[in-house]
C-alpha cells in the first residue's frame, strides 16, 4: 500500500472514531474534545488532497478559535446528561425522519460524483503551485459576487446575534480611561510629614 | 561527508527518509530545550541585575549549572493528581501545551536552505499550530477541579483568543508587502530595497515601514505567551498560580517548557518577519544564521526586560488594549499598506 493511502486510512479511522465519540461520550467536555480531534483529522485528510489552505484554515478557524469558545461555554454549563437522555426514545422517530431526509438529499446531490470518485484521477498540480494564491485569485475575480454575498450574509448574522442577545443598556459603572491615564501620583497619594514620636 | 551519508542511509534501507527526518527533528528540539533551560537562567540573572541582586550563583561556576539542577529537581518530584479531577485530561493537558510549541518549529527557517519543511504556507501553518496551544491551558484549568485553576484557564483563553486577532492582522500586512506566505521568501523580500542597495540593510527590513504592526506584533506576542505584564492567567497575587496551580513535578515543568519554547518561537518569528531574519544589517558583513540568533536574543531580552519593568495589567485594561486599541490600529494599517502599495510611492516592487 502506498504511504499516502496508509496515512489516509489512519486519519479516516481517527476521524470516524472521533465523530462517533462526539455523540456517544457522556461528558460534554469529552465530546467537545473529540469534535476538535475530528476537525484536526479532517484537516489532515484535506492536506493529503493537497488542499493545504483549507487544511490550515480548518485548524486555524475551527480548532483555534470556534472550538475554544465552544469549549469555554460547555465547561461553564452544568449539563445533566442523564436528564437529557430520558427523552431519547421519544425524540428518536422525529430525529430519524429528519436524518433520513437529509441523507436522501445528500445522496441526490452527490451520487453522480460519489460513485465514480474511486475511478477519477485527482488533478495533478505542480509541487510549486501556491494553493493559497490560486484560491485568492479565484475568489477575488471569478467568484467575487458570491464571495461578497457570503460576507453580507455573515454581517447580517453578526447583527442578528447582537440584536437577539442585547437586553438594553445596562447600568454599569464605566471607567473613563483617559482620566485614569492622566492621573498623577500626587492626586492619589498624600505624603504626610510628621515628627517622630518618642517611645517610652 | 557524502560517502558517510551514503553508508548510513544504506544501513537503514527504505526507512532512511523517516530516520533522517527524525534526526533533523532531534537536531532542532534538543538545542531548543537547552535554549529554554538557559533562557530561564538568563531571565533570573537579568532580572536580578535589574533589581540590584546577583541572581543564581551557587550551582557551578557563576551559577551556570542552575537550570540543570532545576530540571533534575522537577524530574524527581512526584506528580500529584488532585482528587475528583479528570485524571486523563489532567495528564494530557501538559502534553497538549508543549506539542504545538515544538511542532511550530518544523517550518521555521534558519537560513535560505536550513529548514525542516519549507512549505508554501508556512506563515499560516505557524498561526494555525500556535492557536492550538491554548487547549493545554484551558484543559489544565478545567481538569484540575480547582477554582483558581479554572479562573486562570478562562482568563488565558479569553486573552489568547483576543490577541490572536491583532496578531493575525499584523501578519496580514507582512504577507501583503512580501507577497508570500513562505518565511524564506519573506526574509528574501526584506533583503531588497533602496537602503539595502546602499549597504544599510537594516533600514529596509519590515520593522520601519510596518512600525505600528511591529509593535502590535511584539506586544501581542508577549500577551500570547502569557508573559508579564500580561500574565493574568498565572496572576500569583490573585489566583495563586492560575491554570497550573495543581500541577507539580514534570507535569508543571512541561507547562514551563511550553511557555519558554513559545517565547523563543515568538522571538524567532519577530526576527524573521520584521527584523530581516538571517540578513546582515550592513552590506559589508555576510548574511549568517548567527544574525538570526542575535535578533532572537534581542527580542528575548525585551521579554525579560518587560517582566522586570512593568506591573501586571488589570483584566479590563488587557481587554481594552486588545480590542479597542490594537484591533482598530491593525485594520487601519492594513488599509494604509494596501493604498500605499497601489500608489506610485510603492517601495515593495
Amino acid at each position: 500500500m502506498e504511504f499516502k493511502t496508509t496515512v489516509f486510512y489512519c486519519l479516516a479511522a481517527v476521524l470516524v472514531f472521533a465523530s462517533l465519540r462526539v455523540i456517544t461520550a457522556r461528558n460534554p467536555v469529552v465530546a467537545v474534545l473529540h469534535l476538535i480531534l475530528a476537525f484536526f483529522s479532517a484537516g489532515g485528510v484535506w492536506a493529503l488532497l493537497q488542499a493545504e489552505f483549507l487544511a490550515i484554515g480548518i485548524i486555524l478557524i475551527y480548532v483555534g478559535a470556534v472550538m475554544v469558545l465552544l469549549l469555554f461555554v460547555v465547561m461553564m454549563l452544568d449539563i445533566n446528561v442523564d436528564r437529557l437522555r430520558e427523552k431519547f426514545w421519544g425524540y428518536l422517530p422525529l430525529g430519524a425522519i429528519v436524518g433520513a431526509i437529509m441523507l436522501a438529499e445528500l445522496w441526490a446531490v452527490m451520487k453522480a460524483n460519489y460513485l465514480t470518485v474511486l475511478e477519477a484521477d485527482a488533478p495533478q498540480v505542480a509541487a510549486t503551485a501556491s494553493n493559497t494564491k490560486d484560491l485568492g485569485r479565484l475568489i477575488y475575480t471569478d467568484y467575487v459576487y458570491p464571495f461578497e454575498l457570503a460576507s453580507v450574509v455573515l454581517l447580517v448574522a453578526i447583527i442578528a446575534a447582537i440584536a437577539i442577545t442585547y437586553r438594553g443598556p445596562k447600568k454599569t459603572k464605566v471607567s473613563k480611561v483617559p482620566d485614569q491615564i492622566r492621573v498623577k501620583a500626587k492626586d492619589r497619594v498624600r505624603v504626610l510629614q510628621m515628627p517622630a514620636e518618642k517611645q517610652d | 561527508m557524502d560517502a558517510l551519508m551514503q553508508y548510513v542511509s544504506g544501513m537503514f534501507g527504505p526507512a532512511w527518509p523517516l530516520v533522517w527526518t527524525l534526526a533533523k527533528i532531534v537536531a532542532i528540539v534538543a538545542p531548543l530545550m537547552l535554549a529554554v533551560a538557559y533562557l530561564t537562567f538568563w531571565e533570573r540573572k537579568v532580572i536580578g541585575w535589574m533589581q540590584v541582586r546577583i541572581g543564581p550563583n551557587r550551582v557551578g561556576p557563576w551559577g551556570l549549572i542552575q537550570p540543570i539542577a532545576d530540571g533534575v529537581k522537577l524530574l524527581l518530584k512526584e506528580i500529584i493528581v488532585p482528587t475528583k479531577s479528570n485524571t486523563w485530561i489532567f495528564l494530557m493537558a501538559p502534553g497538549l501545551a508543549i506539542a504545538p510549541a515544538l511542532a511550530a518549529w518544523a517550518v521555521v527557517p534558519f537560513n535560505d536552505t536550513l529548514v525542516l519543511a519549507n512549505i508554501d504556507a508556512s506563515l499560516l501553518y505557524v498561526m494555525a499550530i500556535a492557536s492550538v496551544g491554548v487547549y493545554g491551558i484551558i484543559l489544565a484549568g478545567w481538569a484540575s477541579n480547582s477554582k483558581y485553576a479554572f479562573l486562570g484557564a478562562l482568563r488565558s483563553a479569553a486573552q489568547m483568543v483576543s490577541y490572536e486577532v491583532s496578531m493575525g492582522f499584523a501578519l496580514i500586512t507582512v504577507l501583503m508587502v512580501s507577497n508570500s506566505l513562505n518565511f524564506v521568501d519573506i526574509v528574501n523580500a526584506q533583503k531588497a530595497g533602496t537602503f539595502a542597495n546602499m549597504g544599510l540593510g537594516f533600514l529596509s527590513w519590515n520593522w520601519i515601514p510596518l512600525l505600528p504592526m511591529f509593535l502590535v506584533y511584539l506586544i501581542s506576542g508577549v500577551a500570547e505567551t502569557n508573559r508579564a505584564p500580561f500574565d493574568l492567567a498565572e496572576g500569583e497575587s490573585e489566583i495563586v498560580a492560575g491554570f497550573h496551580a495543581e500541577y507539580s513535578g514534570m507535569a508543571f515543568a512541561l507547562f514551563f517548557l511550553a511557555e519558554y519554547a513559545n517565547m523563543i518561537l515568538i522571538a524567532a518569528l519577530t526576527a524573521i518577519l520584521f527584523l530581516g531574519g538571517w540578513a546582515s544589517p550592513v552590506g559589508f558583513l555576510p548574511d549568517c544564521t548567527l544574525w538570526l540568533f542575535g535578533k532572537m536574543a534581542f527580542v528575548l531580552f525585551l521579554f525579560l526586560w518587560f517582566r522586570a519593568t512593568f506591573p501586571r495589567y488589570r483584566y479590563d485594561q488587557l481587554m481594552r488594549l486588545g480590542w479597542k486599541v490594537f484591533l482598530p490600529i491593525c485594520i487601519v494599517w492594513v488599509v494604509v499598506i494596501g493604498v500605499w502599495m497601489m500608489s506610485p510611492l510603492n517601495i515593495w516592487k
